[in-house]
């Protein structure tokens, strides 16, 4: 289901270096038109469907289009990402919806402290199984 | 034809950026975020500098770029011995079990780490049922009761499962940058694309090269070592959908072989090329059915209601042995191949059961725990596999009500899902492996300096994303020592830098120097654009090398005939055409796809036993032959003769039964 972007509703994350999209696409796989400002999928048959476009995009500009060779039209999935939890609603091709939220993270968002109340390296044991903080491991033998 | 060479009469001379670095990261998912963590602790307080590139943004790059509805290695109450019998059963039984092992007593600490830094895990209830992991609870380092999907799987919240552990990894690159003056040691959006061993010392690596996809600036990391560790291979064989539908590949589409290729080109040693891995997924979609067989209790059934595993199960015990002996304990190579018979037997479509798994739940619900329990079903897509949704959502599909296709994909490379593909590493020296198997660093391949993680490591998988972060760790650790034993090392480059610079951009001079020759740039004989590269590598290796359009069957006489094609695709792709940055990424992705694809004919062609039924056949010899080829396949390129040099190595059990 790759990617799509609405005219109306995408601003070339204002004419900035990167758009946002082209900034998150693991593929590479959005460009801006600078002459329209308008982004787009250069490649949509190397789309994941990943919704990393989809869920970053300050102006809830892009949204996904069923793969063509195998998904009919007429249904959509679309997220809205906050701090904390995720809200689906997957509209089926009848129209009846569906709307789910999840949980995305128990920490603020850049609040990962990755060494607070870690212990040092010991270089005694540096050469031995185990990890920095995990100094004792199992063994069969 | 005649040998292009890039002088840059065509097309524009990239900058040359050069950076000295200790220990080197290629790659930036979750076995090299792992490494990050881990080698910044120990490498810091030593001087040494630790610098990333990804050819990616590492929020979210890698396998787990768009989340996943669960950790599938997290022992808590099992003992890592009994996860190496799991392993060596499901890979049919040729495993290194001390890299296995190693990677089982490791993974909790990676898993805990998760949940400190943010991410949700499902905790059991007293009364029994689930909590979802925003849900007050104890961590499970504190005592907390995971939600077992299974013996090995916990489920989580993990839409940002690769944001949380990218910021972990972030910081600590920055604690390293800050405390050893580097200007940047993050590179996103750089694509490493070759390694070059070190011009005073044989079989040594000292830099790796590789390009901006957004800038007219080409790389040259020189370090101390490295690690390698950019994913499978994906889109090597030519998929099911191939329209659009191709980006819906089951693992992620930009995994494109680049560790076994870059490995390989060195004189890395390969193991157990031929494996592969061919899923079982909802079809089209290809969202996954864990969930729904070990969760749900969901069953696989035929369109008559027939159970395969069933009905196949004595006719595949007297062709497969003993890997077909314990109806409870089929493989999912074995259980493919139940499955295809009947296909092949015009008894499809194959239908997973949702619709009876949810009523069969339903039971023992009231109407707020079914409506849960729907939510739990849609979240394992919405986490992973968002795709699928929109597979059901526009075929009104409602898992409750109505059963859903699945089918067996194409192929793919990988080492640390539920394949075993890799480099031959060295392993940890405490469990009694044979003394060949260790030499001095973990994860180190057999080029000195030269190390890798996660889907990079052969002959042991079941990692998943868990083990691939604590693997990365683990060889981050080994690298510490590698250079504090190696710490006048300087590395030595032979090739100038308008060499390096010309092998990179040979694709864009090749392109600018003919693209005027024809009225359509797609259509020239002088190049070969990514596209059709793809495209044609992906039929060879279907029609020959065992893909779905010969139900994954090959033979002698199929391989012979697929490598002669397969070097002619070689010598073309020296004139491969490249149009922008984007299309030159894309050209040596497939070059790396073609390495990769070679190892693996080669492999099968060397192999002679039917190994992974239901993954692929020879035709010529359809057993699984323990006499002969319960045995390590080892190939390495021999880059004087550039032949590939292949050899059986012995496979020694470490674990008994």
């Amino acid at each position: 289901m790759p990617s799509f972007v609405m005219t109306e509703k995408c601003d070339g994350c204002k004419g900035q270096e990167r758009t946002a999209c082209m900034y998150i696409c693991p593929n590479d796989l959005m460009k801006l038109d600078r002459d329209r400002m308008k982004a787009y999928n250069v490649e949509t048959e190397q789309c994941w469907e990943c919704y990393n476009c989809v869920k970053i995009c300050p102006q809830q500009a892009i949204e996904v289009r069923g793969y063509a060779d195998f998904v009919p039209l007429g249904g959509n999935v679309i997220p809205m990402r906050g701090s904390d939890s995720i809200m689906w609603t997957v509209k089926f091709r009848s129209g009846a919806l569906k709307r789910f939220k999840f949980p995305i993270r128990t920490t603020a968002e850049g609040s990962v402290d990755p060494y607070k109340g870690k212990p040092e390296a010991d270089f005694a044991n540096l050469k031995k199984p185990g990890f920095f903080n995990m100094t004792t491991v199992k063994t069969f033998k | 034809m005649e040998l292009e060479t890039c002088t840059f009469a065509y097309c524009q001379r990239p900058e040359m950026i050069e950076v000295e670095t200790d220990i080197l990261l290629i790659g930036g998912g979750m076995a090299n975020t792992g490494a990050a963590y881990e080698a910044v602790r120990w490498a810091t307080p030593k001087g040494l500098k630790v610098t990333m590139v990804d050819k990616a943004a590492t929020d979210r790059s890698g396998a787990v770029a768009m989340g996943l509805s669960a950790i599938n290695t997290y022992m808590g109450d099992n003992d890592p011995a009994d996860y190496v019998k799991m392993v060596r059963g499901d890979l049919m039984g040729i495993i290194r079990e001390d890299l296995v092992y190693d990677v089982g007593r490791h993974v909790d600490d990676s898993v805990h780490l998760f949940e400190e830094w943010g991410l949700p895990v499902w905790k059991r209830a007293e009364d029994g049922h689930t909590l979802d992991g925003a849900q007050p609870a104890k961590k499970l380092s504190e005592g907390g009761k995971p939600v077992r999907s299974g013996k090995w799987q916990i489920m989580i919240n993990g839409e940002s499962y690769k944001v949380i552990v990218a910021e972990a990894a972030k910081k600590a690159l920055e604690v390293n940058r800050a405390a050893t003056g580097q200007a940047i040691n993050l590179y996103e959006r750089v694509f490493i694309v070759k390694l070059l061993l070190d011009s005073n010392e044989p079989n040594r690596v000292a830099a790796a090269v590789g390009f901006s996809v957004r800038e007219n600036k080409a790389y040259m990391f020189k370090a101390k070592c490295m690690l390698l560790a950019c994913g499978g291979a994906v889109n090597v064989f030519r998929p099911r959908s191939v329209g659009e539908g191709q980006g819906r590949a089951w693992y992620p589409v930009w995994n494109a072989g680049t560790t076994y290729a870059l490995a390989a080109q060195v004189g890395a040693e390969l193991v157990l090329m031929e494996n592969r891995f061919v899923p079982a997924r909802f079809k089209d979609g290809y969202g996954p059915v864990g969930a729904w067989f070990l969760f749900f209790k969901a069953k696989a059934t035929n369109s008559l209601g027939e159970d395969y595993c069933v009905t196949h199960f004595e006719s595949t015990k007297a062709l497969y042995g003993k890997y077909c002996s314990d109806p409870h304990k089929l493989g999912t190579a074995i259980r493919n191949h139940m499955m295809m018979n009947d296909m092949k037997a015009g008894k499809g479509p194959i239908l997973m059961n949702t619709h009876w798994a949810m009523a069969e739940l339903g039971k023992t619900m009231d109407a707020k725990q079914i409506k849960h329990l729907e939510a739990e079903a849609w979240e394992d897509f919405l986490d992973m596999c968002i795709g699928q949704a929109g597979v059901w959502a526009g075929n009104n599909i409602e898992p409750d009500k109505t059963p859903s296709e699945i089918m067996p994909t194409e192929p793919y490379l990988l080492g640390s899902h539920a394949g075993c593909a890799g480099l031959w590493v060295s392993g940890p020296d405490d469990l009694g492996a044979p003394k060949e198997w260790s030499w001095g660093y973990s994860r180190m391949t057999t080029v000195k300096g030269l190390f890798t993680a996660g889907d990079g490591v052969g002959a042991s998988g079941h990692k998943f994303s868990s083990g691939a972060h604590a693997e990365g760790r683990i060889a981050a650790k080994a690298m510490v020592a590698f250079c504090l034993d190696n710490a006048s090392y300087k590395p030595a480059v032979a090739k100038s830098t308008e060499e390096l610079i010309g092998e990179l951009y040979l694709p864009f001079e090749i392109y600018e120097k003919y693209k005027n020759y024809s009225t359509d740039t797609n259509t020239n004989p002088y190049y070969i654009r990514p596209k059709m590269l793809q495209a044609r590598l992906q039929k060879i290796m279907d029609e020959y090398v065992a893909g779905v359009s010969t139900y994954y069957m090959t033979s002698k006489t199929l391989l012979e005939a697929g490598l002669k094609h397969l070097m002619l695709l070689k010598e073309d792709a020296l004139r491969m055409g490249a149009a922008d940055l984007h299309e030159l990424m894309r050209c040596w992705e497939n070059y790396h796809r073609i390495w990769t694809g070679e190892s693996h004919a080669r492999h099968i062609l060397f192999r002679e036993d039917t190994r992974y039924p239901g993954y692929y056949y020879r035709g010529d010899f359809n057993l699984v032959d323990d006499v002969n080829w319960r045995c390590f396949t080892i190939s390495k390129y021999n880059l004087q003769t550039s032949q590939w040099e292949m050899s059986k190595r012995d496979y020694v059990q470490l674990i008994p039964d």
